[in-house]
Order: C-alpha cells, then structure tokens, then sequence
C-alpha cells in the first residue's frame, strides 16, 4: 500500500491523532475499535439507525467550540478532518464520572449496557447544548438512540437529572469551550484543498465552491460526499469502493443558510439541523415534520440539500419543497443555473443534473400571505422512521375559494411527485369539505403507489386521501382534536418515578 | 440465622455490578476482547432461494480475493456439521439449502471487511424446489416439523353444544426478532494441547460447548466457553450461538489461528430466527356473562425449516393458552408448521405469550359480543381459590392472588372513571379516539423439561477476605450476576465489594442450564446461597470449636462475624480458617423441588409456581392514518418479595415495551419469495424512547411473597412482563371499538401496526354495509 497526500488529522482527548494510508471509505467507528482498540464506541447496526455508534464531534465555529452528535458508523474518518472526537471514554476521569455517566448509572439506565456508551454520548450533547433541558428536549435528543432493555424511563430520568450534579473537572461546558481545545482545533485547519490517495481511492476536501466545482468538474464520476448520511451505507451495506470522493462539508460558504429577497437559500453544506432550524423560523408547522426526520445524529450530519439532490422517493423534505415550489441552484463548474424542483426528478434516483454537475444550494419561497401549508409523515413509528406516507399541501383560499393548491406526496412514486388531478380538483371550487373529497378522489389517478415492508399500495392510497382531509379538518374544517400528539402531551399528571426503597 | 441489614444485602436496590463500566465504555462484550493480530474474521455466504437443490457451487473467486486465507464448506468440517441437540441444523449446508438466508460457507479473512467482501463473490446454481412459506400454506400442505399436540380436558364438543352463547374467531399473531443491540459473535482461540477456547455470547455456555465439541470431533473436557456479558438475549442467544461458536472454532482449528465470527446486523436478522408467529382458530361456548364453559382452540406456528426449540416453545403456548382463566371443557390443538423460513427460537415468554395472546382475544371476543366491559369477561373467568383452580394440563394453581392484585391495580388506576371519561371523550372527537384495557398475566416459572431446573456455582474465599463468585448463569443485561452476587454477600454478611462475579465459564460449572425461562436468579441464586452456606458452615464449625459457643451465637454480619460477645472481621476469621486448613471454597447446587411433568400425556406440575401481574393501559389512535400512542401505563406486578427492586422494575418496564413493540411497531415482513425484507433498524421497527408513554406507573406488588421456598422467597422476573404489553393492544382494539364498533375490534390482529389498524376499522366497515348488519352498538 502506497498512501501520499495530506494526512487525516483529528484532536481525541487533547492528542493529535494523524493517520496515513487508510481507505477514504473507513469508517471513524472501524478506526476507533480496530486500530485505536478504543472498544467502548459499538456497532449496533451499520446505517446510523440504532446510535449504539453516537460520538460527539467539536467543530471550529469562529472562535468557539460547536459540539455535535454523529453516529461513528457511517461516518468516513478522513470526514473528520479537523475535528475532535469525544467518545463515551474520554468524559471520565479515572472512576471519576461525568455528570451524564453518574446520572446514567444512578438511574439504573443500563441493563446489558451496550447501547449505553451511545445515549451517553446522545445526553452529554444535550448537556453542552442547552443547560436547562427539560424532558420533552431529552426525548428529543434520544430519538435516534435504540434500547432493547429498559423501556427507555431511567434514561430519561437521567437525562432530566444530569443537570443537577457538580460541574465536573473535564467536559464541563466551560471546559467543552476552553482556549486550548479552540487552539488545537486552529492549529489542525486546511487553508486550501486537503486531499489523499490510498489504495482505496482519492479524497478531495476542497475548502471553497470553486475549487469544489473544478474538482467535481474534472472527476464527474467521483462520488459526493457530504453528510454521508446514505453514502455512509453504500460502504458499510453494500461494501461499495470509490475511486474518488469529493467532501463538499468543510466548503464553509456552501454552509450559508439566508434569505434572499422572498426566497431561503440553504447551502448545500448545510446540515439538516441548521437548515431545518431557519425553515421553521418560516414555516413553524414544520417542526413537527423536523423532529419525526430521522434522529438528532444523522440531522447533524446530514445536510439539507443532501437529501434532495438523494432524491429517494420517501425521502421527508421533497413533499413540502414540491409543494412550496422550492427550486435548486445548480453549478458545473462555472456554469451556473437555477432549475424548479419540479423538474428535477426525472425518475426513480434519475435527476436533471449534468455530468459533473452538483446542487450549490435549494431555494424555498418564504410564506406568502393567505397560504395554508402544512406536511404530514405517517410511518409505523413516531420516532426515526421512514415514511410511509408523506403529503404536503400549499393552498391558498380567498373569500371562500381556491386560488391556489400545490400537493406533493413521498411514498406514492418513484419519485416524490405533486398531485396534478387533486390540484386541479381544488382549483377555483369552495373551500369545503365536499371539494376536499372530490379532490381526495383524484388521488388515485395521480398516484400509483408500490407496496413494500413499510405499506400496502392500498394502505398508501388511503393515507393520502386521509391526509388532504386532515388539512382541511386543520383549517377551519374542525375544531375537535386531529393529532395524537397533542394529546399525549395534555395527558394530566406527572410522570411517576418507581419509588424505589 | 436470621436476615441481616447489611448495605448490600439482598432486597436492596443496589446497582447493576457492570454500571459503572457500561456509561463509561468500559465493558467489554465478546467483540471488545483483543486478540492477537494474526486473527482471522469470517463471514459467510448464504442462499439466495428459499427451498433448493445446490447444483454447483463456485467459490474460486471467494477464495481469490483479497485478504482471504481459507474458504470452508460441509466438507471441512472436522467432526458433526450440526450445531443442535435436535440434529437437524447443519452448519454448512449440503445438497439442498431449506431457507433463504441458510449459511452455505464462511470464508475467514485478514479483516472483517475483506470477509464480507469475498463472501458475495461466490456463484452458487440452485434448482429451485417448491417453497412453504407461511402458516396457512403449511397446514394446508400438513407440512409439520414436529407432532401435532393434544391437550384434552372434559368434554368441550359436548359442552360447546349445550353452551348459551357460541362464538368462532381467530387471531394472527406476528413474530418478533430478538433485536438484541450486540448481534452474535463469537471469537475462538486454539490452544496447544488441541483445546479450545471459545467466547462466545451466549445464554447457553454448556449447549455452545457440546456443540463446538462435536463440529470439531472432539470431547467437552476439550472445550471453555467463556462470557462476562452479553449485550442483549431476550432468547436470541440460547440455541443459535453455537453456530457462530461452532464456526469460529473449526476456523481456528483448521488454521491453527484465533478466529472470529461477527454478524453485521442485516445477516443476523436474516440468519437467525424469531419468535414464533401464529394463528389461532377458537370456537367458544359461554353464558350471558360471558363465562367460558368449553373452548376448542387451534394453535399453529410457523417453526421453520428445522425444530430448533420448536417443541417446549409450542408446550408452553398450550400450557399459557388458559393465561388466567379457568377452563372447563377444553380442547387446545398446536401445530408445528414447517416452513422455508428460517427457524424460530426462543423468545422472552417463549411461546406463553403467543398462548396468551389466543385466550385474551377470545375473552376480548366474547366482551365485545356480549356488549360487556371485557374486564368483566376476564374477572368472571378467573381461576378460583379451592374451586375451579384446574389448568388443563391437570396441575392446581394453588397461588392464586388474581383478584387481590386486579382489584387493587383497578382502583389505582382508576380504571373505571376513566372508561367513562374516555367515552365522553370520544364522543365528541371523530379523528382521535382513545381506548383503555387491563390485561392479566399468569406465568408458569420452571422449565418445562423437568431436568433443565438444576444449576450449579462455586464459591471461592481467598485469605484476605474477598470473594470470587461463579454460577452457571450469565449476564445479558436482566442483572442476574448483581442479584446472585446479593445472595452471596448476604449469606456471608459482607459489603457487595467484597463478592466479584466472574464471567461464567464451562470449565468452572459444568453441565448447565440455558440462562432462559426466567429462571436465572432462581436457580443459580439457590446454588450460590448453597455453596456460600456450607463455607459458612465450616467457619461456624471452626469457631463454635475455638470459642466453645453454641453455633446459634455466631453472626455474620457487615464485614464482621459475631461471636457471642466478641467481633472479628471476616478477614480474619478467614484467615483463621486457612490456617486451621479448613477449605475456603465451595460448590453449590440446586435442583427445584415439586415439579414433574408427563411430556406424553401433557401432564403433571410443570411448574414450581406462578408468577402474577397485571397492566391497564390507556391509548389514542388516529382514525386517519391508523397510527396511535400509548398516553399511560399502570402496572401492578408480582415478583414476590425482590431480591433487587430496582432491577425488577427495570425488567418489568424493559419487557413491557418490548410486548409494546411485539404487539405494534414491529412487523416482519418476507416477500413472497421467502426473502426477509425487514432487516435492519431501518425497516424493523422496535419501540424507540418516544414511545414510552409520558404517564407511567410501575409498581411492584407489596407484602406478596412467593408461597413456595425460592431464594429468599422472591420470585422470577424476566419473561413475564412481557405480556403485560396484551393491555396495550386490547386498548387499541377498545379505541378501535370506539369508532367502527365491536366487530372492528375484533377484527385486529397483531402487530396492530397503523396500518393493520386502518384495516380494522375499514374491513368491518364494509362487511356491514355488504350484509347490512349493523354493530354500531358501544363496545363496552
């Protein structure tokens, strides 16, 4: 094996870590357990679905520390360049634990344990990121976080508690945000491209959109790379090789997420956390949509844009895109041109990109006055999972009629597709609850959805229809109860802790 | 000898031993253990069709490529290619494959991932044979893998006959793969002297070393298997680990190189069965309460391609198909349905909660029809005390304490208000509808193999007062090594520090039973205790001796032992001990009294005792989408008087969201050429945090201890929380009552995923209109 170019360089408790001569496609877990035999970080399963693989990573955010979770499972090392690694092993101190590892063990929120080191690593996030957590942000933050054992409530007790044990010595969020920690991070920074050959093929990280756009230019058959939330796979499911990676995450400008006129662009680097963050400034009904996508980890790495240009046809954000009439801006080199997200999806994982070609950022129109939108997700479970069914509905009604109706559904096709027929059948008619049938009808004429372990085609079709009636029942269709969250969180009472003597 | 107050004594929730090493990283499972470099990973290849004949298979490329030192097939391996005691699972298929997903080489590799790479690279030609893939099709083809059963009590055609009331109804009740967090691995490392030692996860050390034993040709002496922990079983890790460990070990024999076997999540849940899924078929005869005369029931499951654990799983469905509820006149068949599918196992509950789950919908059936409150139904129907109290396989159940636990759990919950409150909820909300149930649970505790209830353990007492604890149990998260560990330091008087569990290893307790039926902390609780008395003994002997006192003047107590009037520490009562050469250790062992069991006629006490508790559980469901939320849970459950409360509350609410997702989330789904299509975490969806409801409360029953002498009168926790998750889903067909009426309650089968729920409140839906019956009428 020959290895030339820049070595991966990563800070792990306060020690520079160089490695050389690795393929680009190994994995930050395979190297923390087989080479480091730093065992305490697992594999539950390969694909960022169990978080028994959960580190935190610390970025370089101006001057201060951003800490973030990840899963170390699909998590290509060299995509750690220039970062630091905080694993279940580097929060104690000898038999001195840190507050989230005290508060773990003191609710008996481990029983055989090895999903354990990835719900620490879950809450010791929470733990930086927001001091006054409270239970509804700790259920949010163990989304992504699998346990066969407990049944989950010690580890909520933990996460509640955590905050209440003496600040510790390591890892305190003064510490998390120490000089040092910001100047070795400095210290370990590309200025220009960071790039590597190994026997497992090429790496190019490039640091700006033009060199990103003259490398993929030049490489058009290399694989992009960004979050490496599904690219992650292609190397630990289907055990694929790359001869070149081009890593578009560390291009800090394609990082940007603004607004632009009456339109939010979000760069292509940005995650689906941060993206998600501005769009529900815009769209609050989003939210809901936010915290069903996927799991804490895989938002913070996986980015925005990623998911559309993946274009899966169950893929969360393409329906309310669709439906908002969102566009993406694409660039070859120094080509540039903007497409309406309607016609990029050409068929099943068939885009309208030209060789060499890449999503410099998607475009969404913020709100307009008297449009309605709302996105629903139906999967058999609340948390993480993928969508059976996902609608999104853009409707504007003045003086009692239609003037304007988007649908878009995921799930329904090869690729997520607007509903032409419903659309037509909304247009112009009385906002009422017949023409939401008659529409609702139209469904079967637009859709022809495939059957699979997630649903039937006829579960599928139903669910559509369902959800146009839910948005209509949602504005101004009904003022009885539509949602099943909003009555599990009115539930009265306190939760009851086992009083254990 | 009277109990003691000692910090670590038993009844205290003290923390599992392994807590500190789980949050800090530090455990280490089977694949954390280094090994030398020159170890060999392995991975397999496996069958593409579900039923076939191998025409050829070409391994050259697997052999050529990179990283891969040795290809093995059926013809390699050096002693029996099996890995089950029923001698029908092949290590290596030969000649025909009898699932998809059946292992039909392993290639061992310089790395993990140059294995699975090599793996995928063989051409393997197949003529394909007819494949039986589900239930239905095996009965219909009478392809069974085992003998139809028969438990037969009185005369239920006759009293179906003479019934008030008749009612026919079935219920599908789905799989569950075992998702344990760590999949199966095993690592083995030959020694010089032509042994092995092999670490294996495992719930079941001696059955992983009689296997690896005959793959390899050799005797057990030859043989250690070794495990601290596991990281999760639920079942899983009872039979099917010794094909890994089995692979392992011909690996490293062949190549003389240590050798390791890992499953990447996806070949583990393609590899290695599930619980059962079954089909009951009922005809019940009743009265106006709803009291059950005679029940004719059917029971089929899908076993798969070979018998594996099939036949106790399928007695212990029969033997749970009363759950709680007397039964006059009954009939109860079970099928064990052959399949091309891969073979089912042992699942938490171990076929009692799929028995369970056919009698409470019958009970739910009969509420539904009669318009009553199904807790009526199941509280008419409950075994008596002294009268009606014969289950139908001919044992009494003698500690009866239904009523007491349903009674309070019923108040507690306030049950009955908030069946009121629910229906004036619903009333006004056409969307969301909500439901609310209380299910029983009876669990029989002892293995149903009468000579599996045997463990042993070993006591060491070095001189400076430490201990070293082992038993033939182990560890896969439930707490087992804390609680037996409690026993010990509780017989002795010491501080917990002072007894260290040791991983369980075939060298140190041989000829044990599978860590399985609940009954770890029973068993090998009772064997520890054993051994840590008779050194006791031997010290109060001594000291009664030295002292000239009585041996009732001598205590063990916090670190110290009294001796009438005086003190020393243990330590130095050890000491004394040794140099008075006095043995310092022990064996123990224990075999549970009472129990015995005809497996021709079915009959006999198969059980030493019950274990009881009870669940009322409150959800919503969304008309629209079929998708629904647990909104509370109240628990009352039996564990006798604890060893350890807080590792039994954690166990009684581990196991029922783990009936939760059984019952709801978790679907398996094979497509109609036999291939599983739920195989990862990403398509198999087992309860996540957000679905532990925001109102819980789980309590343990009070001043209840076990009526029979098990260690310190506590009772077995692990299987039967489980099915306290049946009130999750009768609350979902309560809500579902609520909407389309009685018939569409009934009409739910598990799991009641959003899905299967839609279906259920549409099926009925036009069933009514087509015979214009309408069955609007309030569900309880």
């Amino acid at each position: 094996m020959s290895a030339n170019g820049t070595p991966i360089r990563f800070i792990l408790d306060g020690e520079l870590v160089s490695v050389t001569d690795v393929p680009p496609t190994m994995t930050l877990l395979e190297y923390l357990r087989e080479h480091l035999g730093r065992t305490g970080t697992k594999e539950g399963c390969a694909e960022g679905d169990c978080g028994a693989c959960t580190v935190v990573l610390g970025e370089l955010d101006g001057d201060a520390m951003r800490y973030r979770s990840i899963n170390a499972c699909i998590r290509f090392l060299a995509a750690v360049d220039g970062k630091e690694v905080v694993t279940a092993e580097s929060l104690s101190k000898g038999e001195a634990m840190h507050p989230v590892q005290q508060a773990m063990a003191d609710c008996h929120g481990s029983q055989c344990g090895f999903c354990t080191p990835g719900f620490v690593m879950s809450l010791f996030d929470l733990y930086l990121n927001k001091p006054d957590a409270d239970r509804g942000d700790v259920v949010t933050a163990l989304a992504g976080n699998l346990c066969r054992c407990t049944g989950y409530r010690p580890i909520i007790d933990a996460g509640c508690r955590m905050g209440d044990y003496p600040t510790p010595e390591t890892w305190s969020r003064q510490d998390a945000q120490s000089r040092e920690r910001v100047e070795r991070l400095k210290a370990i920074q590309h200025e220009g491209l960071m790039s590597f050959s190994s026997s497992g093929g090429s790496f190019f990280a490039p640091r700006t959109t033009a060199e990103l756009a003259s490398i993929y230019d030049a490489y058009p058959d290399a694989v992009l790379l960004a979050g490496g939330t599904d690219v992650g796979l292609w190397a630990t499911k289907q055990l694929r090789e790359f001869r070149e990676i081009v890593h578009l995450a560390d291009v800090a400008e394609l990082r940007r997420i603004r607004v632009d006129g009456d339109t939010l662009e979000i760069g292509a680097a940005a995650s689906l956390t941060d993206a998600y963050a501005g769009l529900c400034e815009h769209y609050p009904a989003l939210q809901e949509l936010y915290h069903r996508f996927a799991s804490p980890p895989i938002r913070n790495a996986g980015t925005f844009c990623g998911n559309v240009a993946n274009g899966s046809p169950i893929g969360d954000s393409m329906p309310f895109l669709l439906a908002l009439n969102a566009s993406v801006a694409l660039r070859r080199g120094e080509h540039q041109r903007l497409l309406p997200l309607d016609d990029f999806y050409l068929g099943y994982q068939k885009k309208a990109l030209e060789p060499g070609e890449f999503i410099e950022a998607v475009r969404v129109p913020l709100p307009s006055p008297g449009q309605m939108t709302a996105t629903y997700k139906v999967s058999k479970r609340i948390d993480q999972d993928i969508s059976a069914v996902c609608g999104a509905y853009a409707v504007t009604v003045e003086q009692g009629r239609v003037t304007a109706a988007r649908i878009a559904y995921g799930g329904m096709a090869a690729t997520p597709l607007r509903a032409p027929r419903a659309e037509a059948a909304l247009l112009g008619q009385p906002w009422s609850a017949a023409t939401m049938d008659k529409a609702a009808a139209m469904l079967a004429h637009d859709y022809t959805p495939i059957a699979d372990m997630r649903a039937s085609a006829g579960y599928r079709l139903t669910v559509a229809r369902n959800l146009l009636k839910r948005f209509f029942l949602e504005h101004g269709g009904t003022t009885a109860p539509t949602r099943l969250d909003a009555l599990a969180t009115d539930m009265e009472g306190t939760e009851h802790v086992p009083q254990i003597h | 000898m009277s109990r003691k107050s000692t910090e670590a004594s038993a009844g205290k929730p003290v923390k599992h031993e392994s807590a500190q090493l789980h949050v800090t990283g530090r455990a280490r499972y089977t694949d954390d253990i280094p090994l030398p470099p020159n170890t060999l990973h392995v991975a397999f290849g496996l069958s593409t069709v579900a039923h076939g004949r191998i025409v050829a298979m070409d391994l050259a490329p697997v052999r050529e490529a990179p990283g891969v030192v040795a290809v093995f097939t059926a013809e390699d391996v050096p002693g029996d290619n099996n890995y089950s005691p029923a001698h029908d699972d092949p290590i290596f298929a030969e000649g025909h494959v009898h699932f998809l997903g059946q292992q039909l080489f392993a290639v061992a590799a310089t790395s993990y991932q140059a294995a699975r790479k090599a793996a995928r690279l063989a051409k393997i030609d197949y003529e394909e044979l007819p494949a039986i893939l589900d239930i239905p099709s095996a009965l219909a083809a009478e392809s069974y893998v085992l003998p139809t059963r028969t438990l037969h009590r009185g005369d239920p055609a006759a009293a179906l006959e003479t019934a008030p009331r008749r009612l026919r109804g079935q219920i599908a009740i789905g799989g569950q793969d075992h998702f344990y967090l760590e999949g199966q691995v095993a690592a083995a490392l030959p020694q010089d002297d032509g042994g092995m030692i092999v670490w294996s996860s495992t719930q079941h050390p001696s059955e992983v070393q009689h296997m690896v034993g005959h793959a390899l040709g050799r005797h057990c002496h030859d043989v250690v298997i070794q495990c601290r922990r596991m990281g999760g079983g639920f079942g899983g890790k009872e039979s099917q680990p010794a094909l890994f460990a089995c692979v392992a070990a011909i690996v490293a024999a062949r190549t003389g190189r240590p050798a390791k076997v890992r499953l990447d999540r996806d070949d583990d849940m393609v590899m290695t069965g599930k619980r059962h899924d079954f089909l009951a078929e009922y005809e019940v005869g009743f009265d106006e309460q709803g009291r059950i005369s005679a029940l004719d029931l059917m029971l089929a499951s899908r076993c798969g391609y070979s018998a594996d654990l099939s036949a106790p799983v399928n007695d212990r469905a029969m033997f749970h198909a009363d759950n709680c509820y007397y039964l006059e006149h009954v009939r109860i068949v079970s099928h064990r349905c052959r399949t091309n599918t891969v073979s089912n196992t042992a699942f938490r509950g171990f076929g009692g909660p799929q028995g369970m789950m056919a009698i409470e919908a019958v009970i739910d059936d009969v509420a539904r029809h009669l318009a009553l409150d199904p807790l009526d139904v199941r509280r008419i129907n409950y075994y008596g005390i002294g009268e009606r109290d014969l289950t139908p396989y001919w044992m009494r159940v003698e500690d009866n304490i239904l009523e007491d636990l349903t009674t309070q759990l019923e108040e507690s919950s306030a049950y009955r208000t908030r069946r009121e409150a629910i229906a004036a909820f619903n009333e006004g909300s056409p969307v969301i509808k909500r439901g609310i149930a209380l299910t029983p649970v009876k669990f029989g505790i002892s293995f149903t193999a009468t000579q599996f209830n045997q463990a042993g353990a070993l006591v060491h007492i070095y001189t400076d007062g430490t201990v070293l604890l082992n038993h033939g149990g182990t560890e896969m998260g439930q707490g087992l090594y804390t609680k037996v560990a409690q026993v010990v330091a509780e017989e002795l008087g010491l501080p917990l520090d002072r007894v260290r569990v040791s991983a369980t290893d075939t060298s140190k307790i041989p000829n044990t039973s599978a860590t399985a039926a609940s009954s770890g902390s029973d068993l090998n609780g009772k064997a520890a205790q054993a051994a840590a008395r008779t050194i006791r003994q031997r010290l109060v002997d001594l000291l009664a001796e030295r002292y000239r006192i009585a041996p009732e003047g001598i205590r063990f107590d916090d670190g110290m032992v009294h001796i009438g009037d005086d003190s020393l520490p243990f330590k130095d009562v050890v000491t004394m001990a040794y140099n008075a050469r006095v043995s310092l250790s022990s064996t123990g062992f224990y075999r549970t009294p009472k129990i015995h069991y005809d497996k021709d006629s079915l009959r006999g006490r198969p059980f030493f005792y019950f274990a009881y508790g009870a669940a009322v559980t409150e959800v919503a469901i969304d008309t629209l989408t079929g998708e629904h939320r647990m909104l509370r849970v109240d628990v009352l459950h039996d564990v006798g008087r604890s060893l350890n409360p807080a590792l039994d509350i954690g166990q009684i609410e581990g196991g029922f969201l783990q009936g939760a997702g059984w019952l709801t989330s978790e679907e398996l789904h094979w497509d109609d050429q036999g291939s599983l299509k739920t195989h990862a975490p990403s398509t198999y969806k087992i309860p996540a945090v957000g679905d532990w409801p925001r109102e819980a409360h789980i309590r343990l029953l009070e001043n209840a201890p076990n009526r029979e002498e098990t260690i310190f009168r506590s009772k077995a926790v692990g299987e039967p929380p489980l099915m306290l998750a049946m009130s999750v889903f009768h609350a979902l067909r309560d809500a579902v009552a609520a909407t389309s009426g009685p018939r569409a309650a009934t009409a739910l089968s598990a799991p009641a995923t959003p899905e299967a729920v839609l279906r259920a409140l549409e099926t009925v839906t036009a069933t009514d209109a087509e015979t214009g019956d309408v069955a609007a009428e309030a569900g309880a």
